[in-house]
C-alpha cells in the first residue's frame, strides 16, 4: 500500500511559564546563535515532558525524536494519558504548527477534526457555517454545494439548518461539524477527542463513518481518545505515547495492555490500614493485591477475563476458627457478593489468602472491596472500602460471543442457558 | 522502501521553510474562504443592530463635524482652497481605510487565535480578508464622500474633479498594501507592550499625515520638520487623492513613485516575515 505518513525525528520544544521580560533576552540570545551559526541555546535544555515532575528548565520537549510511518488505508488510534504529546502530535500533523526540529513528509490532503466547530460563527445560520467551515477545512465552494445535502442528512439537524448556530444546543453543533469534516474528501482524516458531545447515536454513527472511511474508501484515519471501547472499534494499530516519545506502537491488541497498566488510576495493591492495637489483637491484614489468575498485578480487568484477590495476613496468636471474608459493592454501594472461607484452627504466623473468581463475568466498571477476619464469628478486623478495581471495557478474546453489549447492562454477563422452541398458541 | 513511487510526498513539514515560498497557489485555492470570510465580516457587523449599516455613515459623518469645528472654525488651520467638510472628509475617509486594516491586521493573530490553533490554511487568507471587508467598508464611506462632492458642486464651490481620478484605483492598492504590509505589526502578539504602541502610534501617525491640514501649510510654516511630513507614505497618497477628486492638493509623479516603492517593500518584508513565523506563532500568542 505504501505509506502516506512519514515522521523522522520529529521533535517540538514548548516553552514553560509565562513568555515576559526574560523573553527577549533569551530571544535575542537565540538570534545571536543563529547568526553566529551555533547551536540553538534554547534547545540544549529540554527536558522530557513529565507534566507530574517538576523540571529545572522552562523548555519541554512535547514530542521528542519520534519515527513512525503510517499506511494508507490504516485507522490509527493514539493512546496516551494527559500530556503525553498526543494533541502536539496532530497539532503538527494538521501543520497547525511546525516542529522544532525533524520533519513529517505527508501524501494527500489532510482533514482534521482537533475541535468541533472551528471557525463557526454564532451569528452565521447552519447552512452558512457549513459553507464556512467547509472552506476553512479546504473544501472548494462547488464541492460543498454537490455533497450539501448529504452532509445536513448526516448531521440530522435539517430543521434548524437556517437558524444561527448560537441557538444549536452544543451535541447539534457537534453533529454539524462532525458532518462537515466527515464528507471532506481527503485522503487522511485527523480527529482529536471531539465526540464526547454528541449522544450515543451520533457517537456510533460518527465511528461507523470513521471505520468506514478507513476500511471502504482507502483513506488514513488517526484517532486519539481516551475511550479505549472506541479505539477498538475503529483502529487496528495503535501509538502509544509515553512522556513525549513514543511508548509502543502496533497492534491493538498487543499494545493496549501496556497503556492500561501505566496509566491507570487505579493501582493493583493496596496497604490496609492497621488497626491501632495490631500487635495485641489475634490477627490483621495489611495488604491486598489485584491479580491475574497467573499471580501478575494488574490495574484493570478486560471483561470476561478471570482475576484474583490476594490478601496478606498475619496470625499473632493461635485462632481458631478463623474466617476471611470478601465483599464487593458496585459503584453505587451496592453489596452484589459476600464470600467467606472455611472456618479453620490458625497457627501463628503470616499467610495468603487468594479469592478466585474465574466464574462470574462482571460488567465493565469500578468495584469495591470489604475484607472482613473473624474467629467464632466474631469480627477482628472489619475494612469498608479496602481496595477497589476496574472491570475495563475491553473485552477478553475468549469473552463468550453472546454478550453483545458491554455498556448498561446489568452486572452479571454471565450467558443464563436460554432454550427457544416451537410452541404452542396460547394468546387468547 | 526505496522504490521512486514511494518518495512521492505531496507536504513535508520541517521546522523552518523557504520564506519566498508565499504559498500563491494554496492562497488561490482557498480563494472562496476569503470570499466567505468577508461575507462573515460583512454580515456578522449588522446582525442585531438597528441601524445595521447606516453606522457605516455614521463614525465618517460626524468626525468631519468634529474636526470642521476644531481644527478648521476653532484653530484656523487653512484647508488650501475647498469646503472644509469636504477637505475633511477626503482625509478621514482614505485614512479610515489604512487605519482600519492596519489595526485589523494588527491583531490577526489574538483574534484568531482559536482558529489558527486548531485548522491549517495558509493564513495569509485572513489579513488578506481583513483588506477586503475594509474595502467594502470604505466603499460605502466613498458613497457619502461622493454625494458631499456633488452636493458642493451644485452649491458652486471650489471643487474641480480631474484625470487624476484615474489614479485612484492605484492608489487604492497603495492603502490596502501599506495596510496588509504592516502586518509586521502582528508579529507584536508575542509582546503585547507592542500592540499598545501600535493603537497609540496610529493615532500620532495620523497628525503626521494630511488629514487635517493641507501639505502645502507644512511647507509654509513647519519647513524644518516637513520631511516627517512628506515620507509618511500615507501623505502622498491623501494628496494625489484630493487632488483626483477635489482639485487641490501637493504631490508630485516622483514622491508618488517613491511612495509605491516603499510601500511595495514593506508589503514585500511584510508578507516574508509574516509568512516564516505564521507556522510557530500559534505557540507564543
Amino acid at each position: 500500500m505504501g505509506a502516506v505518513i512519514k515522521a523522522e525525528n520529529l521533535s517540538k520544544a514548548y516553552q514553560l511559564g509565562e513568555i515576559g521580560t526574560g523573553t527577549i533576552s533569551r530571544d535575542l540570545e537565540r538570534f545571536w546563535a543563529r547568526v553566529t551559526g551555533k547551536e540553538d541555546p534554547f534547545l540544549k535544555i529540554g527536558e522530557v515532558n513529565d507534566r507530574a515532575v517538576k523540571g529545572k528548565g522552562d523548555i519541554v520537549w512535547s514530542l521528542k525524536d519520534l519515527n513512525f510511518e503510517i499506511e494508507r488505508g490504516d485507522a490509527v488510534g493514539i493512546i496516551g494519558s494527559n500530556g503525553a504529546g498526543k494533541s502536539t502530535l496532530l497539532k503538527i500533523l494538521s501543520r497547525v504548527t511546525a516542529p522544532t526540529t525533524g520533519s513529517v513528509k505527508l501524501k494527500g490532503r489532510i482533514a482534521s477534526l482537533l475541535e468541533v466547530g472551528t471557525g463557526f460563527h454564532p451569528e452565521l445560520s447552519g447552512k452558512e457555517n457549513i459553507y464556512l467551515n467547509g472552506a476553512i477545512l479546504g473544501m472548494r465552494k462547488a464541492e460543498i454545494k454537490r455533497k450539501f445535502d448529504e452532509i445536513v442528512d448526516f448531521s440530522g439537524v435539517e430543521r434548524y439548518i437556517d437558524t444561527p448556530v448560537k441557538r444549536y444546543s452544543s451535541g447539534m453543533y457537534v453533529r454539524l461539524a462532525f458532518a462537515v469534516a466527515a464528507h471532506l474528501e481527503s485522503e487522511i482524516m485527523i480527529v482529536d477527542e471531539v465526540l464526547a458531545v454528541g449522544d450515543a447515536e451520533f457517537q456510533k454513527k460518527c465511528l461507523g463513518k470513521m471505520g468506514d472511511v478507513a476500511e471502504n474508501d482507502g483513506r488514513t484515519v488517526l484517532f486519539v481518545s481516551h475511550n479505549m471501547a472506541a479505539i477498538q472499534k475503529i483502529c487496528r494499530n495503535v501509538i502509544f505515547m509515553n512522556k513525549g516519545m513514543i511508548g509502543a506502537m502496533g497492534d491493538m491488541a498487543l499494545i493496549l495492555p501496556k497503556y492500561l497498566q501505566s496509566t491507570s488510576a487505579q493501582k493493583a495493591s493496596f496497604a490496609i490500614p492497621l488497626p491501632d492495637n495490631y500487635e495485641r489483637i489475634l490477627c490483621y491484614a495489611n495488604k491486598l493485591q489485584i491479580e491475574d489468575t497467573d499471580g501478575n498485578s494488574i490495574q484493570e480487568i478486560p471483561t470476561g477475563k478471570a482475576w484474583q484477590i490476594r490478601v496478606f495476613f498475619k496470625i499473632n496468636t493461635r485462632a481458631a476458627h478463623f474466617i476471611i471474608a470478601l465483599g464487593i459493592n458496585n459503584m453505587v454501594d451496592v453489596n452484589i457478593r459476600t464470600s467467606w472461607s472455611k472456618p479453620k484452627d490458625m497457627a501463628e504466623g503470616n499467610y495468603e489468602a487468594i479469592f478466585k473468581e474465574d466464574n462470574l463475568i462482571f460488567a465493565p466498571g469500578t468495584y469495591s472491596l470489604i475484607l472482613g477476619l473473624s474467629n467464632h464469628e466474631r469480627a477482628i478486623q472489619y475494612v469498608e472500602n479496602v481496595a477497589s478495581f476496574t472491570i475495563s471495557d475491553i473485552s477478553e478474546a475468549t469473552l463468550d460471543d453472546t454478550i453483545i453489549k458491554r455498556n448498561n447492562v446489568g452486572l452479571i454477563l454471565n450467558p443464563m442457558q436460554i432454550d427457544i422452541f416451537p410452541g404452542t398458541d396460547n394468546a387468547h | 522502501m526505496n522504490s521512486p513511487e514511494q518518495e512521492n510526498w505531496d507536504v513535508e513539514l520541517t521546522p523552518k521553510n523557504n520564506v519566498f515560498d508565499l504559498k500563491i497557489r494554496d492562497v488561490w485555492h482557498y480563494r472562496d474562504l476569503l470570499a466567505l470570510l468577508v461575507r462573515r465580516d460583512f454580515v456578522s457587523f449588522y446582525k442585531q443592530t438597528i441601524l445595521g449599516s447606516l453606522w457605516f455613515f455614521i463614525q465618517p459623518f460626524f468626525t468631519t463635524i468634529i474636526y470642521t469645528l476644531i481644527f478648521g472654525n476653532l484653530a484656523g488651520i487653512p484647508v488650501d482652497h475647498l469646503p472644509q467638510p469636504l477637505f475633511y472628509l477626503a482625509g478621514i475617509t482614505a485614512w479610515n481605510y489604512f487605519s482600519d486594516c492596519l489595526t485589523k491586521t494588527s491583531s490577526v493573530f489574538t483574534t484568531n487565535a482559536g482558529l489558527f490553533g486548531k485548522v491549517y490554511f495558509p493564513r495569509l487568507i485572513v489579513p488578506l480578508s481583513l483588506v477586503v471587508s475594509n474595502l467594502v467598508r470604505f466603499g460605502v464611506q466613498l458613497c457619502l464622500f461622493f454625494l458631499m462632492i456633488g452636493f458642493y458642486a451644485v452649491k458652486g464651490a471650489n471643487v474641480h474633479p480631474n484625470a487624476y481620478l484615474l489614479l485612484f484605483p492605484f492608489l487604492l492598492l497603495l492603502m490596502a498594501a501599506l495596510g496588509l504590509g504592516m502586518i509586521i505589526s502582528a508579529l507584536t502578539t508575542k509582546y503585547r507592550d507592542l500592540s499598545f504602541l501600535i493603537a497609540f502610534g496610529i493615532q500620532l501617525m495620523m497628525y503626521l499625515t494630511t488629514v487635517i491640514y493641507p501639505l502645502s501649510y507644512v511647507k509654509a510654516k513647519f519647513s524644518d520638520y516637513r520631511w516627517l511630513v512628506e515620507y509618511n507614505p500615507m501623505t502622498s497618497i491623501i494628496e494625489a487623492f484630493r487632488y483626483g477628486f477635489l482639485g487641490e492638493g501637493t504631490f508630485t509623479t516622483p514622491s508618488l513613485m517613491a511612495t509605491s516603492a516603499m510601500i511595495f517593500l514593506i508589503l514585500l518584508v511584510g508578507v516574508v516575515i509574516f509568512n516564516r513565523v505564521e507556522r510557530t506563532f500559534v505557540d507564543t500568542v
